[in-house]
């Protein structure tokens, strides 16, 4: 059961997700109810609930699926190194001590726009955790498409193994399903060795309909991972959005026998809300998809919430932020 | 485990309710419980208690007290005397005691649902989110009930002391379904619950005593002694959930008596899934099914029906998602399915899984193991089962799902029909043309699209054929806790005066004062001698019997004949209704309103020859006959009129749906009439079940036969389909005899005498047909009673959202 180790970064799994050829069977099939997915949604989080030790323990998994994000306009190099730090010990040490946890816990990847993917590298240097760059016009994605291969190259250059693009949505709301195909397809062959992650912006696409839609493209063009959001969008991680989401990728995964990744971002910042979507994963998907090489949750604050738990946990109180050292 | 080990596995480990206030309001009872009558807890005069034992571990939560028959006396009593102030309070006063109890319900929550998770074996995440919030949910809808009772049942009032029998699937929740409409309405009441869960009415007792005054709710516990007490006790209505069988029971006792009875059954519900369906949320739907409630369920989507292309495809599905399925202690708030109630329902479920095996279905349960401290069982589907399979037909009542295919819209039809009961069934389609189209055709009381054991108290739930009579929930339920306002004279309160006067005797054939007036001695013409036939399938038809019976006036002169039709004839007639049954009541409000009206139209062209007839059987005198086809006529127009305008309800349901409460016809009905006004009776009661989209089969009066054997002749000549509306003469009770226990007759309307009226009752317990039964003389029903006979209410859930 140390598959946790082996499976820390997503650029080693084996068996990659390749780009498949454009199939609009299962695109035009796609058959959502959204009341359905709704009373489903609810019920997930109130059939399943994990208590103490448990509790903890899925909160430290939490801790390592997170993608510990910064993409803010006033970033500078100083204040990604400090995020990178909070990465590689997420969870201070006394505490882990008193939870009896051995095993290394970072997080899944720390995450952040072109300009600061060098800081990051080299503040990350020696560790496991990789870098993960947002791109391709990041959030909107309405940059001249020549400009998002560049920066998507640019990244990868800068060290960054995991890129996170945004698609068109204006393709999705047109049904333009080649185009789509098209350009995820071509994010992803600029990708090269990095892992790729295509952000829906489900917020913006209007139906959970297209959200699956888009789901099946993305993952057909060769996407490792489909994300919700961008965190920028009005409505981002939603436990509905995510459901439809996992539909996709267990379907894909039956009928092509590869795993894509999830990742859920944007809204999620208390531990307790984080647990649901790792019990998601685990009804939806199976164990596999609580690990980081197939799910990640892209936060920033949720992180401090997480520590403030354990530490409650631990201790029997109730924690104070001020205790909880900043990202 | 340690929080590294758990690290390592992500398991989800143990998530436990406490039990303890529960178990320390047990301990302050000691355990020991009486009854609650008058807001006094008493023990039992029996001296008898028996266990009430937790199906999880098998230990033993309390002892509940047996009431016996004096004890039921008492009960009963108590709701009598509290019943005059009660029933006499303003809607607003009950409106406040209902609001109260809903109240109490909330503030109570946590405490009732752990002790029904002890009591039942049902998950805790059942009774925290669903039971208890459904139950408070029932006291406040009825609440406001109460307060608007004045203007909404205008000419309406309380029925009386009611009896109530319910189930031990959902103790709590049952409870409320019966208390509530029933105190709103103004009735006092008497409750047992099921001696395997008595303990929720127990402790909900205890809340009455502090909010009602005594009398008003007694709660009595014991077995199916207690039932058959309170069954036999002086109360006006009896209202009972639970199996058929016991159904049937009651409505045996209950025949020819002046109670009101309602009855939720079993069922064998079908879930119909197309190709076009969302199938990950179709198998979420059978999870809610089937393994809510350990299936345990009445209205359980048992039956899986799938489309044979994605048949494959759904139970991979399936398969997967049991895996997943967690079964285990109740009180484990991630837990999915608890124990079953007790070991007898457990080895009624070996036993029929054991079958179905034998019948050669295929059988599939998940990997893992169930517990074994207590009554569990696995989740279980069969596949390869044939509609002919045991496990196909007969209620399981356990975590079992049968699983059957088609190939067409119209088969799934008639598979989903292919059952005696008609509770509930489920309908998954992305096509809202296919699944409202559905719908219309399924034969049972809700109907959910693209979802599943929805409930709620502004939707009426109940059954059609076997599943049993009456609806709860939504005004229709209210109607089962009231009557008709009456005067001191037992008339009711706005009707007409009307009487029929009488003529001077003479010879029906001759009449005196034809020949009187005309001073003749004899007849140079004898009358022609005139045939009255049976009405089959649009012809007109002799008698199987060869026999004729002899019609006579009210002097004993003969004044003609009619067919002595027998069970042959009817078997025809119910043959030749069934056979346009579908048709009939697809036909459009607006079509039915034309025949009927034509039909009113023909009889004002032959008014004199049927008031000279209604003269010749009754001794009316020509003005009342007169009137009384003039009032004929008015009914015909105003079946009519309902024809297109007996509108249903869109419910105020508190999910995102429309809930479509739709009154649609019973079906095939015999309509045995009253011997009063023959011709106005047959417009009035035959043309509004017709104007409902019923077909009939309709006996007339003995008395009084002659009427509605002219009608046929207007049948005739005004376009109504043939086969819509037989006419078949005879004896009254024999041929009642035979129409109740005929297993394709839906409902049945009999006026007789009162041995009759309880032959009627009794008979019907075949397939349990409404019935609806009067004395033969005297006036008749009001409309709006005769069309809510005439009809039962469907309630379709559509949820939406793009």
């Amino acid at each position: 059961m140390s598959m946790t180790l082996d499976t820390k970064s997503i650029t080693e799994t084996l068996n990659r997700v390749p780009i498949m050829p454009l199939d609009l069977g299962p695109v035009e099939d796609v058959k959502v109810n959204r009341s359905a997915v709704e009373r489903r949604a609810d019920s997930m989080t109130k059939r399943r609930t994990v208590k103490r030790e448990w509790q903890a323990a899925w909160q430290l998994q939490v801790a390592r699926v997170i993608d510990l994000t910064t993409l803010a306009g006033d970033d500078t190099p100083g204040t990604v190194e400090r995020l990178c730090a909070k990465a590689r010990q997420p969870i201070r040490a006394e505490l882990l001590e008193k939870l009896g946890v051995t095993q290394p816990i970072t997080t899944g990847a720390v995450c952040v726009y072109h300009g600061m993917v060098e800081s990051a590298v080299d503040a990350l240097a020696g560790s496991e955790i990789p870098v993960a760059a947002v791109s391709t016009g990041f959030p909107a994605g309405l940059n001249p498409f020549k400009q998002k291969i560049q920066e998507i190259e640019a990244s990868v250059k800068a060290g960054a193994s995991e890129i996170d693009i945004v698609i068109s949505r204006q393709h999705v709301l047109t049904q333009n399903w080649q185009a789509l195909y098209n350009e995820v397809k071509a994010f992803r062959e600029a990708c090269g060795p990095a892992h790729m992650k295509s952000i829906l912006a489900t917020g913006e696409l209007g139906t959970l309909k297209n959200v699956m839609r888009a789901s099946y493209v993305c993952m057909q063009a060769g996407s490792d991972f489909i994300k919700t959001s961008t965190g920028k969008e009005p409505v981002n991680a939603t436990l509905e959005v995510s459901l439809v989401m996992l539909r996709a990728i267990r379907d894909y995964y039956e009928q092509t026998g590869y795993k894509v990744g999830f990742k859920p971002a944007g809204g999620i910042r208390s531990a307790k809300v984080s647990v649901d979507w790792l019990i998601m994963m685990k009804e939806e998907l199976g164990d596999e998809w609580m690990q980081p090489h197939l799910f990640r949750i892209g936060a920033s604050a949720l992180l401090n919430d997480i520590e403030r738990q354990l530490e409650h946990f631990a201790y029997g109180r109730y924690s104070s932020m001020q205790y909880q050292a900043l990202g | 485990m340690t929080v590294a080990e758990v690290l390592n596995t992500l398991t989800y480990g143990v998530a436990p309710e406490t039990a303890k206030p529960a178990q320390e309001w047990l301990d302050a009872h000691k355990g020991h419980f009486g009854l609650f009558i008058n807001n006094e807890w008493r023990e039992p005069s029996s001296k008898e208690w028996f266990d009430s034992i937790n199906p999880a571990n098998k230990q033993k939560l309390a002892d509940i007290a047996q009431a016996s028959d004096e004890d039921v006396h008492d009960a009963v009593k108590a709701a009598r005397k509290a019943f005059a102030k009660w029933s006499q309070l303003s809607g607003h006063a009950r409106a406040r005691y209902l609001y109260a109890i809903a109240r109490q319900i909330q503030k109570n929550s946590r405490l009732f649902a752990v002790l029904e998770t002890l009591d039942n074996g049902k998950p805790i995440r059942e009774t925290r989110d669903i039971d208890i919030p459904l139950v408070a949910r029932h006291f406040y809808h009825h609440a406001g009930w109460a307060q608007i009772m004045s203007t909404e049942l205008r000419g309406y009032e309380p029925v009386g002391v009611v009896g109530q029998i319910i189930p031990w699937n959902f103790p709590l929740l049952m409870l409320s379904w019966k208390i509530a409409p029933a105190l709103a309405m103004g009735n006092t009441v008497v409750l047992k619950p099921a001696e395997f869960t008595s303990l929720s009415a127990l402790l909900f007792a205890e809340i009455c005593g502090k909010i009602l005054p005594p009398g008003v709710v007694n709660i009595i516990t014991g077995d199916g002694r207690t039932g058959a007490a309170l069954v036999n006790a002086d109360v006006d209505k009896i209202a009972f959930t639970g199996s058929t069988d016991v159904g049937r029971i009651i409505r045996k006792a209950t025949a020819g008596s002046p109670k009101k009875i309602s009855l939720e059954l079993g069922g064998k519900s079908p879930f119909i899934v197309f190709d076009d369906a969302d199938l990950d949320s179709a198998v979420e739907g059978v999870v809610d099914a089937i393994w809510f409630n350990q299936g345990e369920v009445c209205c359980a989507g048992s039956r899986l029906l799938v489309q044979e292309g994605v048949a494959e495809k759904m139970y991979a599905k399936l398969k997967v998602r049991m895996e997943k399925l967690r079964v285990g202690d109740p009180l484990d708030k991630a837990v999915d399915i608890g124990a079953i109630i007790a070991p007898v329902q457990l080895q009624r479920i070996e036993q029929l899984v054991q079958q179905g095996k034998d019948e050669g279905a295929d059988i599939w349960q998940p990997s893992w193991s169930c517990p074994t401290e207590g009554y569990f069982y696995p989740p279980t589907l069969f596949t390869n089962a044939a509609p002919a399979s045991t496990i196909a037909q007969v209620e399981i009542f356990g975590p079992v799902l049968v699983a059957m295919t088609f190939r067409t819209p119209e088969e799934a039809v008639k598979l989903a029909n292919n059952t005696r009961f008609g509770l509930a069934a489920t309908i998954w389609s992305e096509d809202i043309n296919l699944a409202l189209d559905i719908a219309t055709q399924v034969k049972a009381g809700t109907i959910w699209i693209n979802s599943t054991n929805l409930f709620d108290a502004a939707s009426g739930f109940g059954g059609y054929r076997e599943s049993g009579f009456g609806r709860e929930g939504g005004k229709e339920g209210l109607y089962e806790y009231v009557k008709k306002v009456k005067d001191e004279n037992g008339k009711m309160k706005d009707e007409r005066k009307s009487k029929t006067k009488k003529k001077a005797p003479g010879n029906g054939l001759h009449p005196s004062s034809l020949r009187q007036a005309q001073g003749i001695a004899f007849i140079l013409h004898p009358s022609i001698d005139r045939t009255a036939k049976l009405f089959i399938n649009g012809k007109q038809a002799r008698p199987d019997s060869g026999y004729s019976i002899e019609v006579n006036d009210v002097n004993g002169n003969l004044i003609g004949e009619v067919g002595a039709g027998n069970r042959k004839d009817l078997r025809n007639a119910v043959e030749a209704a069934r056979g346009v049954a579908d048709k009939w009541f697809k036909a459009t409000g607006h079509n039915r309103a034309q025949i009927l009206f034509y039909l009113g139209e023909n009889l004002a062209a032959r008014t004199d020859e049927f008031a000279r007839r209604i003269s010749q059987q009754t001794g009316a005198d020509a003005e009342s006959a007169l009137s009384e086809v003039g009032a004929g006529i008015e009914s015909l127009f105003t079946a009519a009129a309902w024809a297109d305008k007996y509108d249903g309800a869109i419910h105020n349901t508190p999910i995102r749906n429309v809930t479509l409460a739709v009154p649609e016809a019973v079906g095939v009905m015999g309509i045995l009439l009253p011997d009063d006004k023959p011709l106005l009776a047959l417009c009035k009661l035959a043309a509004s079940a017709l104007a409902m989209g019923n077909v009939l089969v309709v006996v007339p009066s003995p008395v009084a036969p002659l009427s509605a054997t002219d009608f046929y002749q207007l049948l005739e000549t005004s376009d109504v389909p043939a086969g819509t509306f037989n006419i078949v003469t005879g004896n009254r009770d024999e041929l009642a005899k035979t129409l109740s226990e005929h297993d394709d007759v839906d409902g049945i309307w009999y006026a007789g005498p009162p041995e009759g009226r309880k032959a009627v009752q009794t008979a019907s317990v075949g397939n349990m047909k409404q019935t609806w039964v009067m004395p033969a003389n005297g006036d008749l029903p009001e409309m709006d009673e005769i069309l809510r006979h005439a009809t039962q209410v469907k309630n379709i859930w559509v949820p939406y959202g793009a």
